[in-house]
Parts: C-alpha cells; structure tokens; sequence
C-alpha cells in the first residue's frame, strides 16, 4: 500500500510534469495548472490519502515526498508561465512593428511673422541691457509726432516725413493735427511725460509715411527706438550702448561706428554704421544725445538730466536676415510664404 | 551735392589721397554716397585714322576697320558701331590697355579673326555720356598721341556728398573746403581778386517795402558785357557739377553760387528801369519764369519788381523771362539778396518749382557774403569781357532783421564736458572752431563764441557743442556702456501678449499682417459700420483711405488671396491696432486679436477661446443672443464681462463670404487683446487635494434646441453646489429616437469632499437636486 501510494505520487509527479511541459500556450497552461495543482488534482487527492498511512515514519516520509512534488509542480508551472508569456508578447511585439515615416499629417504649429520674430529678438537684446519696452498710439497728435520733438509748425524737416493726415472729425478740428505717426519717438515724449528719471527704454512700433510700396520701401513699416534719460549720460554712453547692441545682436565680431549727421531732435546727432565680417559698413540708423527742447517738451529739466537717443527700422532686419529680395512679399500674407519661417 | 576735388583744391592745397578725403569728409557729417573719376587717363588709348572699312560676310552689324595709328602700320580691328567714314579720327585702345570697367584688350577677335585693339565711345573712355557710336575726334590731331593728352582732358574726382539740412554752407564748395581744411589741420586760402569800380555811379535805387521777409538786398552793375561763350574749364566744372552750360554771363552766375554757396541773379540792365522794389505779392498777380511757364502768385510770395513795380522775378526762386540777358546784352544788373527761408520754401513747395537757389535759400545763405560773390563775379567774367567796368557803389537796402556776421552765443567749456563726457577748456575750444570761422573770446568756463553769418543753422550753445563734437572726432569721444538702474523685462501686459502669440501659434494659425488701411466699402462689405472709422485726409490711392477698426475685413483679403492662390489649410491671425473713433481727439486704438480659418466651423472657434481663456486665465459669458455684426446669426456668439464687450466667436456671416466668394464654413476669434493681455489674473491659492474617494455618476437630459447647453450646465453647477469637483459635456446626441428639433446632453458628475467618504444617500440626494434643477429650465432626464 505504501509502495504503492509511493510509486502513485512519482507517477502522478511525472504526469504533472509533461502536461505543463506539453501546454502549448498560457490559457492551456492556466487549464493545466488547475488539472495538476487544483483541489481535484491527483497529487492533492494523494495528499489527501496520506492520513490513512498507519505506519508514522512512512508517512511522514510519503507525506515530504507529496510535498516535494508539489513545490516541483508549482515551480514547473510558474517557468513554463513565463515561457509562454514571453514568447507570446515577443509574436504579439513582432506582429504590431509600425513603420514610423508613415506618418502623414504635416506639423500644426503655426508660423510667427518675421517682423515680430526679429522685434522680440530685438527687445530680448535690451532687455538683457537694463532696457524696459514701452508702447504709444500709431495715431497720434501734431504735437508729440513733431512739435515736442524740436518740429515746431514751421519747422523744414518736418516735410521730409512725407505724414498720412487724418481727415478732422469736426470743422472745429485743426487740419492736420491728428496723423498717423511717422516714427517711433512721439512715444519718447509719451515715456518722459509720465515717468521720471532714471528712463532706460527702447520703443518698438508700426510706423507709417506717405511712401509708395517698392522693394525697399512701404508706407507701412516697423521701427524700434531707444531713450536713456539719466544724471551724467554722455555720448560715449550712446556710443557704447550701439557698440554693446551691435554685439549682442549680430555677433561679436562686428563693431559700430557714429558719424555726424542731422535730426532735430537730438545734438549731437549722427548716424550709425556696423561693420559686418567682409569689412563693409552698413548704415544702420540715426542717434544722437536728445535735444534740450525736446527734454524740455517732455517735463524734464535738460540741466539736471542728459539722455540719447537710437532708432532704425525692423523690417529691414528680418529682410536682410532671411534675404527676403522684395519688402512687399513680407505683407502680401500668402501662407506660402509665412510658413518658410518657424 | 557734387564737389569737385579740383575746386575744392583751389581752397587749399589738399594733395592727400581722395579716399583719405572721403573719410575726412564722412567723419564730419558729410557723407560721400559716391566717388566718380571723371576723365581719367587710360593708357594705351591712342589717337586713330580711319584708312578702310569692310562689312563682315556673314554678320552685318560688325565691320572690319583698318586704322593708322601714325606707326605706318595697317592694324585691322572689329567694330559694332558704324557711325565713323574713311579719314576720321578715332580712339584706338591697343593690345594690353587696361579700360577703366575692368577689360584688358587682348587679341581675341570676332568669327575666329583676331582683332588688333578696340575702337572706343565716349562711354567707354569715361569722357561722355554717348554709348551711340564711336567717339569721333577733332580732325587736327596727331596720331598716335594718348587721346586724352591729345584732347587735352584733366581727369577729375568729383564727390557725391549728402548735404544734411543744416548745413547749407556745404553747398558751396567754399563750405566744405572750409570743414576739411581744419580737420586736416592745413590753412584754408580765401584769395580774393577785388573788383575795381569806376564812374559813372551806380543809378539804380532798391526799395525792400516794409514787412517784407529779405534783410538784405544789393545790386551792382556793370557794363562792357559781350555775351559769348564761357572758357571750357568754367563749362566743364558746370557739367560735372551736373550744369549745362549757357553763355558767360549765366555760367558765372551758377559758378558763384556752386563756389561760394551764393545765390544771385544778372538782369539785363535795360529791363529794370530804375531799379528794383522787393515786396509780397499782389492777389491775381503772375510772372512769366525763365522757364516758360506763366506762375500766378499769392499774397505769401515774395516777389523782386523793377522801378515799375512790376515783378521780374519770384525771389529767391527764379527770375523772370522778360530781364532775362539776351545776346545783346551790354550791361548788367546783378543782384544778391537775403530771403526768409520759410517764404521761399512754401512758395516752392506750391510751385512745384526746386531750383539751385531755392533749395539754398530754404537752408540759409550767408546773408554777409554778398561782396565777396561780386567779386568773383567780375573776375570770372572779365575772363570773356575784357573790356568789363564795374559802376561805382553797391545799390541796396538793407532791414533790421539782418544779422549780424558774428552772433554771440555763450558757451559753458563745462557744459561740453557734460554732453561729451570729455574734458575741456578755452584752448580746446579755440582750437576746434577758430579754423572753422568761428570766434572763441574769453579764458574761463563760460566764453562767448561768436557764429559767423554762413552757419545759420548754430544759434544756442548746444549747437556749439555739436559744432566741437564734429571736430574734436566722434570716434575719440569713447564708448561706455552706462550702468542701467533699471530691471530690463517685459512689462506683465508684454508677456501676456507673447504668450498669446505662442498659444495662437500652437492652435496652428500663422501670423498674417495686413495693411490697416482699407477701402471704402470693406467693412460694410464684412458686416461692420463705417462710421465710426478715420478717413485719411491724404492717401495714397483711394483703396487705401480708411483707417481699420476691425482685423476682420484684412484678414478675409488674405483669406481670398490665399484661396485664388489655392493655398490649402488656410489658417491666419493677426494681432495689432485699431482705431475706431472715440470721443477725444485721437481715436479709442487698442489692440486687437483675430483668428480665421477656412473650412472649420464655430466649434474650431469656441476650442480657441477655451484654449486662450485658460492659457490667460481670462474668462467671459457667452451670450449667443447678441449675434456680434459680420458673424453668422446662428452660429456665434458675443462673448462679454457684464457691460463690456470682449469679442466674439462663432463663424463669418455666409452672406459677407458670399460677397467676398469665399468658399466653405470660416471660424472665427475676434477678442479685445487690450483688455486681454491687460488683466493682472489673481494668484492662485493651492488647495488640499482631498484623500476621499470621489463620487461619480452619469446624466443624460433631452433639451430642445431653445435650451443651451450653457443653460443646463450652470443649472447642474449650481445644484450640485461645492461638492462638485468637475462637470463635462461628453456626449451629444441628435437621431434616433430623439424627436427633432432636440438633442440629449450627457454630463458626467464627479463629487468629492474634502474631509470624508460622501454616502450614497448624499449622493444620490445631490443626482436629484441636479435632475430637478435643469427640469425647472426646460431639460427632461432621459432614464
């Protein structure tokens, strides 16, 4: 009987064994799993038959061999599980390769206009300098357009703005004193009259002057102006300040240089060129230290207070950084050309 | 403004190289655009005798040429142009000669048949402007000579200067001699040749009537004239000051202004009677100009009459055509007067009429220059009238507006220091503007500089300093860059502007910028009134002559332009100014943000607000009862905070697509940006993520299409009350057995508490609550 409750439990490990060897895959290994491990398996059944071994040392000696079958069993069962498993989602991983460059749909980021893109550049560059940015209206009044700014009624110069008037709203209305600026500086009196010093701000803006559009110009443009206001600005501030700028924003191997010229609203004033890497200047805008009228015209006292002043125009620093050939492209808005620039 | 190097020469003895010159000359605020070479030897070009021509066979526009070159020597030579005959003399360029465009002549002929040099044009040499034929020369000259020797040409350097306003000295070649005079540190030569005067007196009588804007006005006259040609260097530095050359008389009047910045007139004498009466003019008045053309004048104009009171000349202008010097002419009124330089531009402004003297005289002429331009008249033109006199006494008039030939203007040496950031004293100071004519008294730190009368543009000290930055050199007053006190950042409203580009652009919209002006009719055309919107007093052209107050109606061109253009997937925004009219004097401008794409529908547009609503932390209601004008009427909404209005959302008005042929369904954002990217959102204060279980269940309401989902949303907020976490739509239904003109809305309900497990009976009482609420606004629960 004991031989023979021995030799079941070697037959029924056996059997166990090549039933889980044999599963083909895990939901017949699960099946399997309960034929050779669950209560109605034989080695259970066998486990169960134990108590009637009379004899205590046979028992306890089938009783370890039951037990021993059992662990092999679970064992078994737990390899070949994770046999199955892996071969299993190793097919499945094969069977789902997904060819990556099939992917069709185009990007839906959209395109920034490049004069905003190379205005932001431009307001990063005097951020990082100490520089605030400050804004003004695009339709303006006679007199911060041109009048504060040393252009009294009369003045010559201010024909060579080629101004856009707008039409009086009321015939009580002065012809011709309200525009549409012609330049970023009206916002220069705007920042004087309603912040002391010390001002250290640059200006950007749409500007607009009666010009018919060509390659090279259109009435409608953008300009980016700075105004330092403080105790003791000299020129070599403005002319440090250029040079600084011109470093920052093209490169340090370019340098600046200022040459005499005229504005009415600043004396000195004078132009101010970059050398690029082949060695040519480029004219790149007017500066100059801001006139004592025009300190004056914006509340503050020219003999305790100097400042200067720098303008130039945006548009042609996105035109010439993407070598666009014609300005006029830039604004016919065809998607075509705004998506070339990210 | 062109500038000889030879006349400027004549001034002092500037032998340095012309590129040195240029530099010199851009340093001081006059800036060469261009140098030209006028003239310049060419070697090897040599003179040319034309012995035989031939047609090519097979090419008709080139002919074979033999030429002499006086060596004895037959050369043949190839040649385009076909406008010389046997016997004219004509340049040759031998083998080797470098042209002035970069060529060198080699041996390489036309059709495999070498070629022995090249004949030349004007063009060519740099001597004219002809580029029709050949340059035919002078049939006296020797052969083989160098042309250039030959025809006896002095190359010349003629300087394009950019002539700023303010220095109407430096239209006179005098002017810029005098700068580069004393940048180079050598003395400037002001020789002068006085005219001789002698009897009988000068008779005439100059009136300047009171109120009248001339200071100053002087006559001479002088007899012995014979109008004839001028020498051939006068002609030529007239021609390459970009003159024509006339006769004596009219070529010595342009080189006395050209020379000496110094506008003047020469009447024939005979026609101005008694002499002159400088006044306004008269209402109805006219002149007939030396250019032909009958001007009718106003009272603004000031106009030079003879002893008759009738005008021979708009001053500072031009004169008039009946005292214009003919070729009989024997004697000559020759005037040089001061005008106001606002009168003469206003008059040439409405004139259309720019002449050599008005553009000067709106800058200033140096009202003291006078004699010594009549000097240099006389002496130029007894170079061709031998026989010239000069009547005794200047006849003139003069008022008390003339100034004086120095103006005192005082200047603090500390005043300099602190604009220049250099130090500075009387010596400096004295050196720097002494050479350029100015007069520097006093030793301390405040002296008194005195202008001379032919800088009109110096008049306060700051003028002064500019005057000394000039030539103290801008490169040597330094570069430092100031220690700025002020934190550098963007302003809270400038970065939510950028972050509102950025969530713009990540939606998929690329950035358009239409013109702001408009046409009449374009935004009537778009559904929007036209007026409250600016009109331009002067456009450009008619189409652009209102200014926007909505992007709408220049984003929809773009839309169109990029439709004709079959762009697909036509997405655009803009974000800029507009400027409806307020009740100030300038417009209520703000800025504004539009977003437009074609093909998408108002669903698209409301995905945007959400987007940017939660991007900016910006909240508005969505009123779809206001239908915003220019949008579809059942399909937008306005989207406003009480009162104010803050946009609008939905999709075009079929009808302005149909007016516009724009295909398909258009979404479309239009919000006040002002306002958005003004707000200042609150802090948020984090809150306890609650450790409870939450509760959530399902509803689903049939509503008919009178009820918002809005509606039945707020009525589930508020029953729900705090308790509610979140609240979504997540399904809409319309079919089946859903009746027309209905739809089912399905939410789910997600409750939670902060500080315990919610029990169903809660719960389930909440559910009700919720049922019963959207019942009270029209929504039936769907079991």
């Amino acid at each position: 009987m004991a031989v023979d409750l021995q030799q079941q439990v070697a037959s029924a490990l056996e059997t166990a064994l090549s039933e889980i060897a044999e599963a083909a895959d895990s939901r017949a290994l699960k099946t399997v799993g309960t034929a050779v491990l669950g209560k109605k398996s034989r080695l259970t059944e066998l486990k169960a038959r134990l108590a009637s071994v009379k004899d205590p040392e046979r028992r306890k000696d089938l009783g370890k061999r039951v037990g021993e079958a059992l662990a092999l069993v679970a064992a078994a069962l737990a390899a070949r599980g994770e046999e199955l498993e892996s071969s299993e989602r190793n097919a499945r991983v094969a069977g789902e390769s997904l060819d990556l460059s099939e992917f069709v749909e185009e990007h839906r980021r959209g395109h920034a206009h490049i004069v905003t893109q190379a205005t932001r550049r431009l307001e990063d560059v005097f951020i990082g300098l100490g520089f605030e940015v400050a804004e003004g209206p695009e339709v303006e009044l006679d007199f911060y357009n041109f009048e504060a700014l040393n252009m009294p009624q009369s003045h010559p110069a201010r024909s060579e703005f080629d101004t856009m008037f707008i039409e009086p709203k009321s015939p009580r209305q002065q012809p011709g004193s309200v525009l549409l600026r012609t330049h970023t500086s009206p916002v220069q009196i705007r920042l004087m009259q309603r912040q002391k010093p010390p001002i250290y701000a640059v200006m950007p803006g749409r500007v607009f002057r009666r010009d018919t559009p060509d390659a090279t110009h259109m009435p409608v443009f953008h300009q980016i102006e700075g105004l330092v206001i403080d105790k003791g600005i000299t020129f070599a501030h403005l002319a440090g300040t250029i040079e600084a700028f011109t470093k920052a924003f093209f490169g340090a191997d370019f340098t600046s240089r200022l040459r005499p010229s005229y504005f009415p609203f600043t004396e000195p004033s004078a132009e101010f060129d970059i050398r690029r890497r082949d060695g040519a200047w480029i004219e790149l805008g007017g500066c100059g230290m801001v006139h004592p009228n025009v300190l004056r015209a914006g509340g503050i006292d020219p003999d305790e207070f100097t400042g200067f002043a720098f303008g130039f125009g945006i548009d042609r620093m996105a035109k010439e950084r993407h070598h666009v050939v014609d300005l006029r492209d830039m604004y016919t808005n065809d998607l075509r050309f705004l998506r070339q620039f990210s | 403004m062109k500038v000889l190097l030879s006349w400027l020469n004549e001034f002092a003895d500037f032998g340095v190289e012309t590129e040195t010159i240029a530099d010199r000359l851009t340093t001081l605020g006059l800036a060469v655009d261009g140098i030209d070479r006028a003239g310049q030897r060419i070697e090897g070009v040599v003179v040319a005798k034309v012995l035989r021509t031939e047609k090519h066979p097979d090419a008709s526009k080139v002919t074979r040429v033999w030429v002499d070159a006086g060596d004895d020597e037959e050369r043949h030579v190839w040649c385009g142009a076909s406008n010389m005959v046997v016997g004219d003399l004509v340049p040759l360029a031998t083998l080797g000669t470098a042209m002035p465009d970069g060529r060198v002549i080699s041996q390489r002929g036309i059709l495999g048949i070498d070629s022995e040099g090249m004949l030349c044009s004007g063009v060519e040499l740099g001597l004219d402007e002809d580029a029709s034929g050949l340059k035919i020369l002078p049939p006296d000259l020797d052969l083989g000579v160098n042309v250039f020797d030959a025809l006896g040409i002095e190359s010349e350097v003629v300087l394009d200067l950019d002539v700023t306003r303010n220095r109407p000295d430096c239209l006179g070649h005098l002017g810029v001699a005098r700068d580069l005079a004393a940048a180079l540190g050598i003395p400037l030569a002001e020789r002068r040749v006085a005219r001789r005067e002698s009897a009988p007196a000068n008779p005439l009588e100059v009136t300047i009537q009171k109120g009248t804007p001339c200071s100053s006005f002087a006559v001479i006259v002088v007899d012995g004239v014979r109008i004839t040609s001028s020498p051939a260097w006068i002609a030529r530095r007239l021609q390459q000051s970009g003159m024509r050359p006339i006769n004596n008389v009219v070529d010595v009047s342009n080189f006395v202004n050209l020379e000496l910045n110094q506008p003047n007139h020469a009447y024939d004498l005979r026609r101005v009677g008694g002499g002159f009466i400088v006044r306004t003019a008269r209402q109805g008045e006219s002149i007939m100009t030396l250019d032909g053309v009958e001007r009718s004048l106003e009272q603004e104009d000031m106009v030079i009459c003879d002893g008759a009171d009738q005008p021979v000349g708009i001053a500072g202008i031009m004169g008039g055509l009946l005292s214009e010097v003919s070729a009989d002419t024997t004697a000559l009124a020759v005037e040089i007067a001061q005008f106001d330089s606002l009168v003469v531009a206003r008059t040439a402004s409405r004139l259309g009429l720019r002449t050599e003297a008005s553009v000067r005289f709106e800058r200033g002429v140096d009202p003291h220059g006078a004699d010594r331009a009549f000097d240099r008249f006389v002496e130029l033109l007894r170079l061709t009238c031998p026989d010239l006199t000069v009547r005794t006494g200047v006849a003139g008039a003069v008022t008390a507006d003339l100034v004086p030939p120095l103006r005192p203007v005082p200047v603090r040496t500390t005043e300099i220091s602190r604009i220049l950031g250099v130090d500075v004293d009387a010596d400096s100071v004295r050196r720097m503007l002494e050479p350029i004519g100015f007069s520097v008294t006093g030793a301390g730190a405040l002296l008194e500089v005195g202008i001379p009368s032919w800088r009109p543009d110096c008049a306060v000290e700051v003028d002064v300093v500019e005057e000394f930055a000039r030539h103290f050199g801008y490169d040597r007053l330094g570069k430092s860059v100031p220690k700025s006190p002020v934190y550098g950042r963007l302003s809270d409203t400038q970065r939510r502007r950028r972050l509102l580009h950025e969530v713009v652009l990540g939606l998929g919209l690329s950035e358009a910028m239409p013109s702001p002006f408009l046409a009449p009719g374009d935004l009537v055309h778009c559904g929007l009134k036209e007026d409250d919107a600016l009109h331009l007093a002067n456009p450009l052209v008619a189409e652009e002559s209102i200014l926007r107050t909505s992007l709408r109606p220049g984003l929809l061109k773009a839309v169109v332009f990029n439709q004709s253009h079959r762009v697909e997937g036509v997405r655009l925004y803009e974000l800029g100014h507009v400027y409806p009219q307020g009740d100030g004097e300038l417009p209520d401008e703000y800025e504004s943000l539009c977003l437009i794409e074609v093909g998408s529908d108002a669903q698209s547009a409301m995905r945007w607000w959400n987007e940017i609503s939660a991007a900016l932390e910006v909240g508005a209601q969505l009123d779809q009862d206001r239908v915003p004008p220019g949008f579809h009427p059942s399909r937008s909404a306005t989207l406003a905070r009480g009162k104010v209005p803050l946009g609008a959302v939905g999709e075009i008005d079929p009808a302005v697509l149909a007016r516009l042929g724009v295909q398909g369904r258009v979404a479309c954002l239009e919000l006040n940006a002002s306002i958005v990217c003004g707000e200042t959102p609150k802090v948020v204060v984090a809150k306890q993520i609650s450790r409870f279980p939450s509760s959530d269940f399902d509803l689903a309401f049939l509503a008919d299409s009178t009820v918002t989902a809005s509606v039945v949303t707020r009525a589930i907020r508020q029953a729900a009350g705090s308790l509610l976490e979140h609240l979504r739509i997540f399904d809409v239904y319309r079919g089946g057995d859903i009746p027309a003109d209905s739809r089912s809305i399905a939410f789910r309900v997600r409750l939670r508490a902060a500080d315990r497990t919610l029990t169903d009976d809660e719960v389930a009482g909440i559910r009700t609550k919720c049922i019963e609420a959207v019942a009270s606004v029209g929504g039936r629960i769907r079991q």
